[in-house]
């Protein structure tokens, strides 16, 4: 063996034979040619992740950022009172009004079929026509009198000062048509139409026209949702724990509920959302799509992540502190609220902190519990019907405009927002209190 | 609004308890609490727990149940005109009295004759049940509050061990958190298996395990009998199974080569940049995967696989050609390379934790025989990781076969027995969610063979989970 | 005890005979310690492995200061001293073991057979294939006792065919003193063995690529008397083969194993020479000091 070298490269020795040395040596760049292969490959995994991730929020967030920016038109809007029946403010045709003011602007006159008019509302939201409805009902007496009205254009009409609707398909395929392009060029270009940042989206709460539709409602019940989903989950989950963990005996029953909460964390979320169904809302009656039974629903399903990170904050605490305080004269319960659970409590709270932004973007069972019906405004309590964010994406991904194809990544960026808040105010708790034993 | 009300006078009614039961103990100290067994505090909450605590389930129960105890009073009796409705319209006629009387909104049928008056029989009959019960209740509270103090605050003197009592009344309570995680998987397995029960009233549970063609069609009459439906679920298994398996083809080799990269190459820095981001990944909601699916990666190979097609068209290969250019978004493909990214951090993070618990010593010990670290890894780290490995990948597939909402936005309706990934499949998942959600008429079989389908992934997911935990349990202690 | 030894003598009257090293272009180095080298044995043996100026760091901290040595071949080298001196670290420079710490930084020249161990053109995996460890817990791998054996024959491409390599796994068997105890169980796991049989698999695998030198670190320290006293002959028979350094905290093992014996103190290297006198007659005092037990 003394043959070859240590040293591959160093100058050969004068004894041994010369194929030998290069048999060694051409074993030598083969093992580390594969060596070099099989990190290769490593580094090839991570950067495949790394794109996908790249890839992933990108595509969101360019299909998402145009929604950001609306444009809104500005008419002064004459109420002429032929048109308004005072005992009949909810039957009047306020958007033929709003049209003719546009009209007025546009200055063009509505023929008679109407057919101008009708393309002329296709560019205004009907918003401009509530807001009148509103105004008149707070005050009849500007009947008769010219109020400015500010509102969105409609969606295609946003699509085409995008740049989403060109000029350049041919006529058929498009939304508007040649004449109701220019209209909308002539009204950027004096003014009348304006492009600004979209305040309605955080202002306002779904709806069938997609200029008019917001993420409030689903904000506000996500927000509802959470707020149950932690009072349930979070004190029920550590209780649970230190029980599991400090005061119950290592026998037979405690080893079948420890397998079965390992199991219950692992089962998929949608078997979550039929108890749910089957237990809350049609044994129990507890009202349907409400952000009560989707709390509850969440809660059931984010008890065992809450058990399982309490019981491992409370492993890391060295069993010296629980003899400290025995030796003092503690009971077993003084033991863990006074000493334990509080030097537990970093770990205890990113645990549940991360619970709960895994159930703020679970969607599949408030799918089954009814969340995926249309609510149109803000959910009234705990009881109200109401939609979350992420069941609002889903609605949204299956509406066919394609104003609201941009308005769904928006969501998505919204609730991504809130799960990264999420995500980093643990990872900031764990940072700051956590501590190494 | 009465209920927060009764909770928040019970809730002083405790305190009040508990300035009582400490001033009690106090008195009888002679104000030298160190005479005392348990500190001060304890006798209060003995005595606020006895008056509170009861009372607050008495309390708890009736906002849980009552509703229900309304509803079974009310439909005790049913004069002649509703008893001649169906079933399902009687159901409709009691929860509008109910809503009507509630001041909610009911359904929109409407009621005429002699139905009409006995609606509003109901209609009032309801507001008094819905009054007594809610009073008696309360009553009831307030009594057991009353009686829980009464019987408490004697009892506290100088020798009375007020600490272990309350302590007593903590370890149920907390013993009462613990039932839960079991009442909860109780709770899943009974509901399951109650609507599947009465699914299987209806379907054959051989058909639907084994049948082959799967189009859930519920009767257009009521009394037409269900079997102009076929509820062979086969397909789905099969679509689920396709999807999975592309699924695990993408994030398998992924997941465990960034995490070897990670443990074994890997230095500090890139670990803490590339960690995060992997966890970042994890964290995305999968409906957010669903729309990257159905919105991106659905047409991207729609046009690929079209352009494909459309140079082969018209060569000898034309058959596949033509079938090329009509592939639609939904194909199995898009859903699984997608769930195959969803999971590649899921996969990445356990095989990472696996690898790094193989013993250093192993390490060490094939570096000093004059290994490379791939030949370290590959011969010994892997062999002794894999039952781990093994364990993982089996996690990642049950995690697969439940996941809903990325195929539900990117996968297809269609029922097909195939292999072929450009095809479009459904799975167990998307047709749970297609039957509950819509027009739902609870009893029927359709809405029903949800449930059934429920069961079953219940118990695949399980079964694979059991699995996976027996294997890691079994080759742990081939390192000891 | 009268050194009788008259290469032992001229140690005592403080000259230095010249070595026997094959290459005698290196010239006798500035030794730093202060006892002057030993010979090595009573037989004139040549220097193995050749140490100067090894400074080793983990991070800011130092752990070995200026330490040099020769180690003779075919003989048993023995460090002792007591817990975290240093003599582990020292034993795993010679198989740059410490590359696998991130934090340790080795300075110095540490030659096996004249080439430096640590020069930029040496590699790594080709010098643990000439220098083999067995350490203190044993390890093998959760493979069959066959396959431990034939690890590293594969990897370094020695049996190209079956029976080449049944025939090394059955030599270093045997010459580990286990091929009696397993030959009729090679395809079962070495994980089930007995520690002190373990420790013989390990022995056998580190054989079994034919090394020069053998390092052992602590190998006893896990096993029961009877186990030590099995590997404490295989050691003494493999001396006649190998190059062997062995590390260890109990001096009575030393004494019996070892012919050269080097002490270790704070990570300095305090005193070396063979093991008789070490143990009999120590120059210095904190080598008295922990050899008669008021340290250590």
């Amino acid at each position: 063996m003394t043959d070859a070298a240590i040293n591959a490269g160093a100058a050969p020795r004068e004894q041994g034979p010369r194929p030998q040395l290069s048999a060694a040596e051409a074993r030598l760049k083969k093992r580390y040619r594969s060596e070099m292969w099989f990190k290769a490959q490593g580094i090839a995994a991570i950067v495949v992740a790394m794109i996908f991730l790249v890839v992933l929020v990108g595509r969101i967030v360019a299909q998402g950022y145009t929604t950001f920016e609306t444009h809104s038109i500005s008419v002064p809007v004459y109420l002429n009172p032929d048109r308004i029946d005072r005992t009949a403010l909810d039957g009047v045709n306020y958007d033929y009004i709003v049209a003719e003011a546009v009209m007025k602007k546009l200055n063009i006159q509505d023929d008679d079929l109407g057919t101008t008019s009708g393309k002329v509302m296709d560019l205004v939201s009907r918003d401009l026509g509530f807001q009148l409805l509103d105004k008149i009902k707070a005050d009849p007496s500007v009947i008769g009198k010219t109020i400015e009205v500010t509102g969105p254009v409609k969606a295609d009409a946003d699509l085409y000062f995008k740049g989403e609707i060109k000029r350049s398909t041919a006529e058929e395929d498009r939304k508007l048509d040649n004449q109701q392009l220019a209209w909308l060029d002539q009204l950027e270009k004096d003014g009348t139409v304006k492009g600004g940042f979209n305040v309605g989206f955080f202002t306002k709460s779904d709806s069938t026209e997609p200029e008019q539709a917001g993420v409030l409602g689903a904000v506000v019940g996500s927000a509802l949702m959470l707020v149950i989903t932690a009072l349930i989950a979070v004190p029920v989950g550590v209780l649970a724990a230190v029980y599991l963990e400090e005061f119950a005996p290592k026998n037979r029953w405690t080893d079948v509920i420890e397998v079965n909460i390992n199991n219950l964390a692992a089962v998929p979320s949608i078997v979550y959302g039929l108890l749910g169904l089957a237990l809350f809302i049609n044994w129990l009656h507890v009202p349907r799509s409400s952000p009560l039974v989707g709390g509850l629903v969440l809660a059931l399903m984010a008890l065992p992540t809450v058990i399982i990170a309490t019981r491992s904050a409370l492993k890391a605490v060295p069993p010296s502190i629980r003899e400290a305080a025995l030796g003092v004269g503690a009971s077993r319960a003084q033991t863990v609220f006074h000493h334990v659970l509080p030097l537990a409590m970093p770990g205890v709270m990113t645990g549940a902190i991360l619970s709960l932004a895994h159930a703020l973007g679970e969607t599949a069972p408030l799918l089954m519990i009814g969340m995926v019906s249309f609510v149109p405004g803000v959910p009234e309590g705990f009881t109200g019907a109401s939609t979350v964010l992420p069941v609002q994406v889903f609605i949204w991904e299956n509406a066919s405009e394609r104003a609201f194809h941009e308005r769904t990544a928006a969501a998505i960026l919204v609730l991504l927002v809130f799960m990264i808040v999420m995500n980093a105010a643990a990872v900031i708790l764990r940072r700051r209190f956590e501590r190494r034993w | 609004m009465l209920t927060w009300l009764s909770l928040l006078f019970l809730a002083l009614f405790a305190l009040a308890a508990f300035l009582l039961g400490r001033g009690r103990a106090l008195k009888a100290a002679g104000g030298a609490s160190v005479r005392l067994h348990s500190l001060p505090n304890y006798y209060g909450a003995y005595a606020a727990l006895w008056a509170g605590a009861p009372a607050a389930l008495l309390l708890l129960l009736g906002a849980v149940f009552g509703g229900r105890i309304e509803e079974a009073v009310l439909q005790a009796e049913r004069p002649a005109a509703i008893a001649s409705l169906t079933p399902d319209r009687q159901d409709v006629f009691f929860s509008d009295a109910r809503a009507i009387a509630a001041k909610e909104s009911p359904s929109e049928v409407v009621y005429e004759g002699a139905l009409k008056t006995a609606l509003d029989a109901k209609v009032a009959e309801s507001a008094k049940i819905t009054a007594t019960v809610r009073y008696s209740t309360i009553a009831l509270a307030a009594l057991v509050a009353l009686i829980g103090a009464l019987l408490a605050l004697p009892r506290v003197g100088l020798e009375f061990r007020a600490r272990n009592r309350v302590e007593g009344w903590i370890n149920g309570l907390l013993i009462a958190c613990s039932v839960a995680a079991v009442l909860t998987t109780l709770g899943i397995v009974l509901s399951l298996v109650w609507e599947s029960w009465r699914f299987f009233q209806s379907v054959n549970p051989l058909a639907f395990l084994f049948g082959t063609e799967w189009s859930p069609q519920i009767a257009m009459r009521a009394d037409q009998v269900a079997s102009s439906g076929a509820f062979g679920a086969v397909p789905l298994f099969a679509g689920t199974f396709l999807i999975m398996l592309i699924a695990m083809l993408v994030a398998a080799p992924v997941g465990l080569y960034s995490a070897i990269y990670l443990s074994e190459y890997a230095d500090r820095r890139v670990r803490s940049v590339v960690k995060p981001l992997l966890e970042v990944l994890a964290g995305v909601p999968t409906v957010v995967y669903g729309f990257f699916a159905a919105l991106t990666v659905g047409p991207l190979f729609r046009a690929f696989f079209n352009a494909i097609g459309e140079g082969m068209a018209g060569g000898p290969l034309d058959g596949i050609a033509q079938y090329l250019m009509q592939v639609q978004n939904q194909m199995a493909l898009v859903a699984g390379v997608v769930m195959g990214i969803m999971l590649i951090p899921f996969v990445s993070s356990l095989s990472d934790d696996i690898i790094n618990a193989v013993p250093q010593s192993l390490r060490d010990g094939s570096y000093a025989m004059g290994a490379t670290k791939s030949e370290t890894v590959k011969k010994v780290i892997l062999p002794a990781a894999l039952p781990g490995i093994m364990a993982a990948m089996l996690l990642a597939v049950s995690r697969a076969v439940g996941e809903t909402m990325i195929v539900t936005m990117a996968a297809g309706l269609q029922a097909k027995l195939t292999a072929n990934p450009l095809d479009t499949v459904t799975t167990v998942t998307v047709q749970i969610v297609t039957l509950l959600t819509g027009d739902q008429e609870f009893d029927s079989p359709k809405t029903l063979s949800a449930f059934g389908l429920g069961l079953t992934l219940f118990v695949v997911t399980l079964a694979l989970n059991i699995i996976a935990l027996r294997i890691v349990q079994k080759y742990r202690e081939q390192y000891d | 005890m009268t050194v009788t030894n008259p290469n032992a003598l001229a140690l005592v009257q403080g000259h230095a005979m010249p070595t026997q090293n094959r290459d005698a272009s290196v010239a006798a180095p500035v030794i730093h310690t202060a006892v002057p080298q030993g010979h090595g044995t009573v037989e004139t043996r040549e220097f193995k492995i050749r140490a100067r100026d090894v400074n080793v760091f983990y991070g800011e901290k130092q752990a070995l200061f200026d330490v040099a040595l020769d180690i003779p071949a075919k003989s048993v080298t023995a460090f002792i001293g007591p817990s975290g001196c240093g003599k582990s670290t020292f034993l795993r420079c010679i198989n740059r073991m410490n590359d696998t710490i991130p934090s340790a930084r080795v300075q110095g020249s540490i030659e096996i057979d004249g080439a430096d161990v640590n020069a930029k053109s040496v590699d790594p995996v080709v010098l643990r294939s000439r220098v083999g460890m067995v350490f203190q817990k044993p390890n093998p791998f959760p493979k069959t006792i066959f396959e431990n054996v034939a690890y590293g024959p594969k990897i370094h491409g020695l049996a190209t065919r079956k029976d080449e390599l049944e025939s090394i796994v059955e030599s270093s068997l045997k010459k580990a003193g286990l091929w009696n105890e397993v030959a009729d169980r090679l395809h079962q796991p070495g994980t089930g063995l007995s520690g002190g049989q373990q420790q013989r698999l390990v022995i056998a695998r580190a054989i079994a690529v034919s090394p020069e030198v053998i390092l052992m670190d602590e190998p006893c320290s896990a096993l029961d008397p009877i186990a030590t006293a099995k590997i404490e002959e295989l050691i003494d028979e493999l001396r006649s083969q190998f190059c062997i350094v062995i590390v260890t905290h109990s001096m009575a093992q030393a004494a019996r194993v070892s012919q050269k014996t080097a002490f270790f103190h704070l990570g300095k290297l305090v005193e070396s020479g063979p093991t008789e006198e070490m143990f009999t007659n120590p120059r210095d005092s904190r080598t008295q000091d922990y050899i008669t037990g008021r340290f250590g």
